[in-house]
């Protein structure tokens, strides 16, 4: 057995210590808002926090999280609810949605580590996760938007 | 007059026959001093500036501060950046990919606990370095990461992170010998004197 926490709940996962974190997030845990995109860590389809790193799900071991806090799309806000998430709906940013999981994931330790990027803060940020729809200015247009609600909310 | 020829003969005989039987303790060399030889110190140092200049050396010694892949260097793709600690930046963290141990498969990321480049205080570049100013870099503490040439030594021929080049995963090319070798001609190079190739030297 392997214990982990995932959005705050502890399970004790009965696998093999090489299953890439991806497979006990979607196909133990049935977490399927992350994705399977390339299994090769080069799309970031499959981005999670793990002790709130951006780390490629299909290539880390399940071994390597032993103990250790993941977070997932499903547990990035109480109500789907976090400013990335609010910016995303305003925005209208997603098209077919599939690579997106992973981008707000890799998104949220930008703004956690620089809450007010630049558009370079950005790219050097965000180039790791693809979007074959190509919605790259609709999620650097959103990225700002929640740089600036934290600066207006931070005024009020 | 007769006895006193014998007597001292066989004294002469016995010492000389003790003394022969006398071991001298071994001398042990020291690893770090030879006879200076700025010829075979400098030549010593061309075999070891062609591993440091192999790919698997020399892409996570870049010139900039985005680090190299594949044989023929090309920029690590991604927009991968060194970072201050030299382990990237926000959501491109080398661990983010780059685990524990080499990911099994051709093009997958290769791993080691301490994948990463040197940091942007110590950057450590090896591209376009010629052999000379690559050989006075290493060993001018102020640009080799504080080491002393002992503590070079012990570098290229412990650390894990140096050693992965030797076991580099799925089809990657090794570098042009052996670390045990490799790690002969830095002693060497040491131990000669640790000269500088010439200018002219490439």
């Amino acid at each position: 057995m392997i214990n982990i926490t995932v959005n705050g709940q502890r399970h004790d996962i009965d696998a093999d210590p090489n299953m890439p974190l991806l497979w006990v997030i979607r196909d133990i845990l049935g977490l399927t808002g992350t994705k399977f995109g390339c299994g090769a860590a080069q799309c970031g389809a499959c981005t999670v926090h793990l002790n709130g790193e951006a780390v490629r799900s299909c290539v880390t071991k399940l071994s390597r999280a032993a103990g250790q806090k993941i977070v997932t799309i499903e547990g990035l806000s109480l109500h789907n609810n976090h400013p990335l998430q609010l910016a995303w709906n305003e925005m209208n940013v997603p098209q077919c949605g599939y690579c997106q999981s992973g981008q707000l994931m890799s998104a949220a330790v930008l703004l956690r580590e620089n809450p007010n990027p630049t558009d370079q803060d950005i790219d050097d940020a965000m180039s790791g996760n693809i979007c074959r729809c190509g919605t790259y200015q609709r999620i650097r247009a959103a990225i700002h938007k929640v740089a600036a609600m934290q600066t207006e909310g931070a005024k009020l | 007059m007769k006895k006193l020829l014998i007597i001292s003969t066989i004294l002469i005989v016995g010492g000389t026959l003790l003394l022969s039987f006398r071991t001298e303790p071994v001398k042990v060399d020291n690893p770090l001093r030879l006879a200076k030889d700025s010829v075979g110190s400098a030549k010593a140092f061309m075999s070891v500036y062609k591993v440091l200049m192999s790919a698997r050396c020399m892409n996570c010694h870049p010139a900039g501060d985005v680090p190299l892949q594949g044989d023929d260097n090309h920029l690590h793709t991604m927009n991968v950046k060194r970072g201050a600690d030299g382990h990237g930046v926000y959501a491109v963290r080398c661990s983010n990919c780059h685990q524990a141990e080499n990911a099994t498969g051709l093009h997958m990321p290769p791993g080691n606990p301490k994948w990463g480049l040197p940091p942007a205080n110590m950057r450590m570049v090896f591209q376009g370095r010629t052999p000379r100013q690559l050989a006075l870099q290493l060993l001018d503490p102020k640009q080799n990461g504080g080491r002393t040439k002992q503590q070079l030594i012990d570098h290229m021929a412990k650390d894990d992170l140096v050693g992965w080049a030797w076991h580099p995963g799925d089809g990657r090319t090794l570098p042009p010998m052996s670390r045990t070798a490799f790690v002969a001609q830095v002693r060497l190079w040491i131990a000669k004197g640790a000269y500088a190739p010439s200018a002219k030297a490439k």
